[in-house]
C-alpha cells in the first residue's frame, strides 16, 4: 500500500482511481459513475494518507474506520481498497457479476474488511457514531469517516444522528458530504434543496469546514483540522462536482446510475491517460 | 418440569422490569454490555442499568431509527448493546435500519421491545405491538424470543448476552404470572414442555403460557389429557417438541398476544405440515386493532385468557373426534 502525504503523488493515485471506475462500471453495464468519480479526492486522501489502517490486519481493533454511507457509489471505494491491498484490483472488471466479491452495494459478508453494509441511504452517520462511541469506551484513539451524499442528508436519519453526535460530543467522528449537487433525479437544488448547508451543520452543533473537494491538500487541511478539533465532531461540506474528470459526465444527471458504453469508456480512459 | 403438579401462577414481576434487573445484573460481569434508549428508560426498566453504568448508557432521545443504528455501530465494534423501547416503535421506526445494519450484516445487537401486545392497556392501539413478531421473524439470522415470565427472562437474558448474533426479545408491561421454579434451565431454541398430556397439546408464548396452563387445568378435570409447551423461542423453531406434539397428541392450539395470522401460530403450522400433519386452531388478534382498557379488561374482551384457550381448544378436541 501506498501511504503519501505528497499531493502529487495522491492526485496520480487519483487519476488511477478514475480509470479503475470508468472500466469496471463500463464491464458491469451498470453502476454509478458520477457519485463515485465525485468522491475521489476525499477517498484517495483518506486511505493513502490519513487513516490509520493496515491492510494486512484489517480486525486491528484501533484501526480508524470509514463507511461509505452513499453505498451506491461504491466503485471507487472498491478501487481504493483494491489498490491498498485489501481486494485484487484485476476482479474490479467483475463488478456486481454473480459470485464477485464487489456486489452492487457494500456487503461486508463479501469484503469482511468493510466497515458496513451500505446501500439503503441515511444510516452511515449513526454507524459511524456508534462505532466512535465504542472507541472513546475503549479509550482507543481510534477515529471514524462516513461519506454521506448531498441527495442522501435528506433522509431524516441523517439530522438524528447530527444532533446526538453534537450533543454526545462525538468529536473521534468526521462527516465528509460530497456535496456534487446531483441526485438521480436531477439537481438537488430542484429536488430539495439543502442550502443553507453549512448553516445547517453549524445549528447542529457541528464544527464545520467548507473545501474544494477535488484539491487534495485543501482536504489534507481539513482532516487535521478535524482531529484537532475538541469537544464535537466536524463535517467537511467537500464542494465537488458530479462526473468530476470525465468531461462529458461532469455536471450531468444522466450519469448518476448509467455505465458508460465502450465507446464513452475509450474516450473517458483518454482523457484521464 | 413436567410433573402434572397445581400451579400457582401467582404475580410476579412484568417481563420488562425482570428484563431491566438482568441487563444491569449482567452489565455487572460483563463490561461490553453497553445500552440505548429512546427516552422511555423509566418504562422500559433500561434505567436499572443506566444509573448504575451511566457511562455505558447513551439516551438517544425519541430518534429510534438513529438509535437502532447507533446500536449496530457499537455492535460492530465489538460492544454488546442492548436497545430497547416499546416494541411499537423500536420495530416500526426501526425496521429499516434493523433490516440493512443489523440483521444483513449479521451483527450482535439485542433489541428490547417493551409493552408487547394489547396488554399495555390503557394507552390504546397506536402503542399496542401486535405485529412485532411477525417483523422480528421476517428478519434473516435474527433470534427472536417471548419469555412468559421473569424467571424465564432472566434466564433468557443471559442466554442472549452468551448468543453472539441478532436478536429479539419480546417483554411486557404487566406483572406476568410466574409459571416457573427458580433453578429451570432454558436453552435459547429449545421449548419448555410445560405440562405432558395425550389428548391434545396447548402451544403458547408470553402471557397465554399461563393461560394456557389454567385451560389445561380445566380440561384435566374433565379428563382430558392435555400438554403445553412454552415456545420462549419463536425463532429459530423448535422443530422437535412441535413435530412430537403433533404425532402424540394429534391435536394443537397456538396462542398468542399478537396477530393470530401472522405470528407464532403459522410458524407452528408449519412445522406440522412438514412434519406430523394434525388438526391445529389458533387464538390471536384477529386482523383488527383493539383499544384502551385496562390490560385485564382488553384481554379478557379480545379472548386472549383462559376462556379463549379454552373454547379453542374444544373445536380442536371436536374435530378430533370426528
Amino acid at each position: 500500500m501506498l501511504k503519501t502525504s505528497d499531493p502529487a503523488e495522491l492526485q496520480l493515485i487519483a487519476k488511477q482511481t478514475r480509470r479503475l471506475i470508468i472500466e469496471m462500471i463500463t464491464a458491469a453495464k451498470s453502476g454509478h459513475p458520477g457519485g463515485s468519480l465525485s468522491a475521489v479526492e476525499i477517498l484517495v486522501t483518506l486511505y493513502n494518507d490519513v487513516l490509520r489502517h493496515d491492510p494486512a490486519n484489517p480486525r486491528w481493533p484501533d484501526r480508524d474506520r470509514f463507511i461509505l454511507s452513499k453505498g451506491h457509489a461504491c466503485p471507487v471505494l472498491y478501487a481504493v481498497m483494491a489498490q491498498c491491498g485489501y481486494t485484487p484490483v484485476e476482479e474490479l472488471k467483475n463488478l456486481r457479476k454473480l459470485g464477485s466479491i464487489y456486489q452492487g452495494h457494500p456487503d461486508v459478508r463479501f469484503i469482511p474488511a468493510l466497515e458496513a453494509s451500505t446501500g439503503s441511504l441515511g444510516q452511515g452517520l449513526s454507524l459511524g457514531i456508534g462505532m466512535a462511541l465504542a472507541a472513546r469506551l475503549n479509550q482507543s484513539p481510534s477515529r471514524t469517516y462516513v461519506v454521506l451524499g448531498d441527495g442522501e442528508i435528506q433522509e431524516g436519519q441523517i439530522w438524528e444522528a447530527a444532533m446526538f453526535g453534537a450533543y454526545h460530543h462525538v468529536d473521534n467522528v468526521v462527516a465528509i458530504v460530497d456535496y456534487n449537487k446531483i441526485q438521480l433525479d436531477g439537481f438537488v437544488k430542484d429536488i430539495l434543496d439543502l442550502e443553507p448547508l453549512v448553516d445547517k451543520w453549524k445549528s447542529f452543533g457541528w464544527h464545520v469546514i467548507d473545501v474544494d473537494g477535488h484539491s487534495i491538500p485543501a482536504l489534507q487541511k481539513a482532516f487535521a483540522e478535524a482531529s484537532a478539533t475538541k469537544g464535537k465532531p466536524t463535517a467537511i461540506i467537500a464542494q465537488t462536482i458530479k462526473g468530476k474528470g470525465v468531461s462529458f459526465m461532469e455536471n450531468n444527471p444522466k450519469y448518476h446510475g448509467v455505465a458508460p458504453t465502450a465507446d464513452e469508456c475509450t474516450k473517458a480512459l483518454q482523457e484521464l491517460a | 418440569m413436567s410433573t402434572k403438579t397445581k400451579f400457582e401462577l401467582k404475580l410476579g414481576q412484568a417481563t420488562r422490569e425482570a428484563f431491566g434487573k438482568a441487563l444491569a445484573e449482567l452489565g455487572r460481569e460483563n463490561k461490553n454490555i453497553v445500552a440505548c434508549d429512546a427516552d422511555l428508560s423509566k418504562s422500559t426498566m433500561i434505567t436499572y442499568f443506566a444509573k448504575e453504568f451511566p457511562e455505558r448508557f447513551f439516551e438517544c432521545g425519541i430518534a429510534e431509527s438513529n438509535m437502532v443504528a447507533i446500536g449496530s455501530g457499537l455492535a460492530s465494534a465489538g460492544k454488546i448493546p442492548f436497545v430497547s423501547s416499546f416494541s411499537a416503535f423500536v420495530l416500526n421506526k426501526g425496521f429499516e435500519q434493523l433490516r440493512v445494519t443489523a440483521a444483513f450484516p449479521n451483527v450482535n445487537l439485542k433489541v428490547v421491545g417493551t409493552h408487547s401486545g394489547i396488554s399495555i392497556g390503557e394507552d390504546g392501539p397506536s402503542q399496542m405491538s401486535i405485529e412485532d413478531i411477525s417483523l422480528a421473524c421476517s428478519l434473516a439470522g435474527f433470534t427472536v424470543i417471548s419469555p412468559a415470565d421473569e424467571v424465564s427472562m432472566k434466564a433468557l437474558m443471559r442466554a442472549a448476552v452468551e448468543h453472539v448474533g441478532p436478536m429479539f426479545i419480546r417483554a411486557g408491561r404487566v406483572k406476568a404470572p410466574v409459571v416457573y421454579a427458580a433453578d429451570q434451565k432454558f436453552e435459547i431454541g429449545k421449548g419448555v414442555q410445560v405440562i405432558d398430556g395425550g389428548d391434545i397439546t396447548l402451544i403458547a408464548t408470553g402471557l397465554l403460557v399461563a393461560e394456557s396452563i389454567r385451560a389445561a387445568e380445566a380440561l384435566e378435570a374433565e379428563g382430558v389429557s392435555v400438554r403445553v409447551i412454552d415456545l420462549h423461542t419463536i425463532k429459530p423453531i423448535d422443530r422437535d417438541i412441535i413435530a412430537k406434539a403433533a404425532a402424540e397428541t394429534g391435536a394443537i392450539v397456538v396462542s398468542e398476544e399478537h396477530l393470530v395470522d401472522s405470528g407464532l401460530g403459522v410458524r407452528v403450522a408449519q412445522v406440522v405440515a412438514e412434519t406430523n400433519p394434525c388438526i391445529m386452531e389458533f387464538l390471536g388478534v384477529n386482523n383488527t386493532y383493539a383499544e384502551s382498557g385496562t390490560p385485564d379488561g382488553l384481554l379478557d374482551k379480545y379472548n386472549l385468557v383462559a376462556r379463549g384457550v379454552l373454547a379453542t381448544a374444544r373445536k380442536a378436541l371436536a374435530r378430533k373426534k370426528k
